[in-house]
């Protein structure tokens, strides 16, 4: 870990201008956190960053709290609370008085325009975290169709995500994964 | 108050609760993130809704197409746009510091012990088999959200969408980059056929 002032601030620049980004929610984010963290920064390895993923989905809370993890393994408890606060607050802000304004031109074409031009930005953008993430799980084949069978099992159920997690640690426990 | 009311006169459905303390406030949004794993969007509806009945139907459904058209993480967005309504800055402050301060402070305890035991080989395989998991969770959502794209006649929105895949995804382009042409190019054809 290099100076710490200098460590912390460069995690509050990274998340405050990638959170402006975020669109369609934290998960838009995730293909550029694992660019800044394993490629740019080096702060972890590809694998560890799948993990802390993993950790994020698993714990209860909003998906964006895989900031908390990522600032907690770079600079600690500070650094956890700097990128919590660095993701957080300028599109707080942004909402408080952004939002109000908008309310006010709810029925105006050019939000329409917008809000459809957005659409498939976001759902790009989600796709993209699902591959970065995979390029590190996707080592054999029972990764492979573990990662296949819960995208089906989600988009035809309504299933707890959380009996799919259950039985995918169980299998990469068991060395399958 | 009345910002989500879309005509001036037409009164809003009675929402049958008055409106929460700071208190109930702050406690909601801390039950609405320790409920909901992997996304918490149903369990914010089902509480302010439902439960609570602190907003209609109709009403959270507007609240929420704003929160995920604002920048930033939409459940966030929620708790400041809602909190504000209830209490002004004060509002946005406790929902956000009830949605995100148990979060914070379980996944800082995780981290703790990551940073501890995270070279743990059986952690690490169970680890892993739960990222496998967790991309499929986020795929099978995209799919399902990627759905009325294929309405498209022209096709379109389904390529923008694999042009920000691929810039982003596969291509790695810094963020700024892609989305700095993408987002005024998606915009404007979503403009000209409105």
């Amino acid at each position: 870990m290099k100076d710490d002032a200098g460590t912390l601030l460069t995690l509050a620049g990274y998340f405050a201008v990638m959170s402006l980004f975020a669109i369609g929610g934290a998960n838009s984010a995730v293909p550029e956190m694992q660019r800044v963290a394993v490629e740019v920064e080096r702060w972890m390895t590809a694998r560890q960053f799948s993990e802390i993923f993993a950790i994020a989905q698993v714990t209860p809370g909003p998906n964006v709290i895989i900031v908390t993890l990522i600032g907690y393994h770079v600079a600690g408890l500070l650094g956890a609370l700097v990128a919590t606060l660095a993701m957080c607050g300028p599109t707080s802000l942004f909402a408080f008085y952004v939002g109000r304004v908008w309310e006010r031109f709810k029925d105006a074409p050019w939000r329409g325009a917008i809000q459809a031009g957005l659409l498939p930005i976001s759902i790009g953008l989600i796709a993209a975290s699902a591959m970065v993430v995979a390029s590190a799980t996707a080592h054999n084949f029972v990764a492979v169709a573990t990662t296949l069978a819960t995208a089906v099992v989600t988009y035809t159920t309504r299933l707890n995500p959380l009996w799919i997690f259950a039985a995918a640690a169980l299998l990469g426990l068991g060395g399958l994964i | 108050m009345s910002e989500t009311v879309s005509t001036a006169s037409a009164p809003p459905p009675p929402v049958s609760s008055p409106p929460p303390t700071l208190l109930e406030l702050g406690v909601a949004f801390a039950l609405i993130a320790l409920c909901g794993f992997g996304g918490v969007l149903a369990w914010s509806r089902r509480m302010l809704v439902e439960e609570r009945r602190w907003m209609t139907p109709a009403e959270f459904n507007d609240a929420y197409a704003l929160c995920q058209f604002l920048p930033g993480p939409n459940v966030v967005n929620l708790s400041i746009v809602f909190g504000r309504r209830i209490r002004g800055a004060v509002g946005s402050v406790v929902a956000l510091l009830g949605l995100m301060g148990p979060p914070f402070l379980i996944v800082t305890f995780i981290g703790l012990l990551y940073a501890q035991f995270g070279e743990i080989a059986a952690l690490q395989r169970m680890l892993m088999g739960v990222a496998a998991a967790a991309v499929g969770l986020v795929m099978g959502t995209c799919a399902k959200m990627a759905l009325p794209l294929f309405k498209d006649p022209l096709g379109l929105a389904p390529l923008l969408a694999l042009a920000t895949l691929v810039s982003v995804g596969v291509l790695r382009w810094p963020l700024y980059w892609a989305l700095g042409g993408l987002i005024p190019l998606s915009i404007a054809i979503a403009w000209v056929r409105r």
